[in-house]
């Protein structure tokens, strides 16, 4: 909590830019958990600690890089907490490794080379993406689109940096089964924002 | 000499472990003469960037 003598680091907590960065937050921890309550919990956990800890806040880093920090650390415990939660073998019985293999499969051809409809496009200029709103949407959108237990893991891999190695204790499968798992997540997200965000400057070869 | 699968496949992996020499050799034999992999390569270091931006929190505005 912020008292008088700390005014030089004061955050004004309702201020509309802290809203935003708030919403954000939430959509974060949606994606991140894909439990509505659960993602609550942690933005105000997050908060909380914010708030407690926003003298040490000393412009060191851009101000939401700071507090979306602060949220990663959360979610990490409450994944390391509830490890015992997430089944592995739910994991992997859910994945349906035929059915999976199968969708995966449909992008090459027998011998296994790029069918020309799947072929990956030249992307011009992508970065410039990142300034756009309308962008942000469909990699959301995309992110969502994954199926549940592949999104865990790339999130985790991803988005909270745990290591491979971490991943698979945490859910009880091999590495072998999580490389595959993580491959299916950038191959699936790859698909998903040439579809639907690069499509219109593809050039086919 | 590697499919366009196996290529992707172990680009995937050398975000998680050390590939091998010999795998970067086949990797950039194949590279040389497949544009499709070659985009499929770049865009897997456009995905990890714009995901470095989304866990920092710069998916909304300033860069």
């Amino acid at each position: 909590m912020t008292n008088g003598s700390a005014d030089a680091t004061k955050i004004l907590w309702d201020d509309p830019s802290i809203v935003a960065i708030r919403r954000d937050m939430l959509r974060f921890a949606q994606l991140q958990l894909r439990d509505a309550g659960a993602a609550e919990d942690m933005v105000q956990e997050a908060l909380i600690a914010a708030m407690d800890s926003a003298k040490s806040f000393a412009g060191r880093s851009a101000f939401k890089t700071w507090m979306f920090g602060i949220l990663r650390h959360k979610i990490v415990d409450h994944l390391r907490a509830s490890s015992r939660e997430i089944c592995g073998t739910d994991l992997v019985e859910q994945a349906d490794p035929q059915a999976e293999l199968k969708d995966f499969d449909a992008l090459f051809d027998q011998r296994g080379f790029w069918n020309p409809d799947d072929r990956p496009a030249t992307w011009t200029d992508p970065d410039a993406s990142f300034s756009q709103k309308q962008f942000w949407e469909i990699f959301d959108a995309c992110l969502d689109h994954l199926p549940d237990q592949i999104a865990r893991v790339y999130m985790m891999r991803e988005f909270l940096d745990f290591e491979t190695a971490e991943i698979c204790r945490q859910l009880g499968i091999t590495n072998g089964n999580c490389w595959v798992i993580l491959h299916r997540a950038r191959l699936g997200l790859r698909e998903c924002l040439e579809n639907n965000w690069f499509q219109g400057e593809a050039i086919q070869c | 000499m590697l499919n366009c699968k196996e290529v992707t496949r172990l680009m995937s992996e050398g975000y998680e472990r050390k590939l091998t020499l010999g795998e970067r050799l086949s990797l950039k034999m194949h590279t040389m003469m497949c544009i499709g992999c070659t985009n499929y390569g770049k865009h897997m270091d456009f995905l990890r960037k714009a995901v470095r931006r989304l866990r920092e929190g710069g998916a909304g505005g300033e860069r």
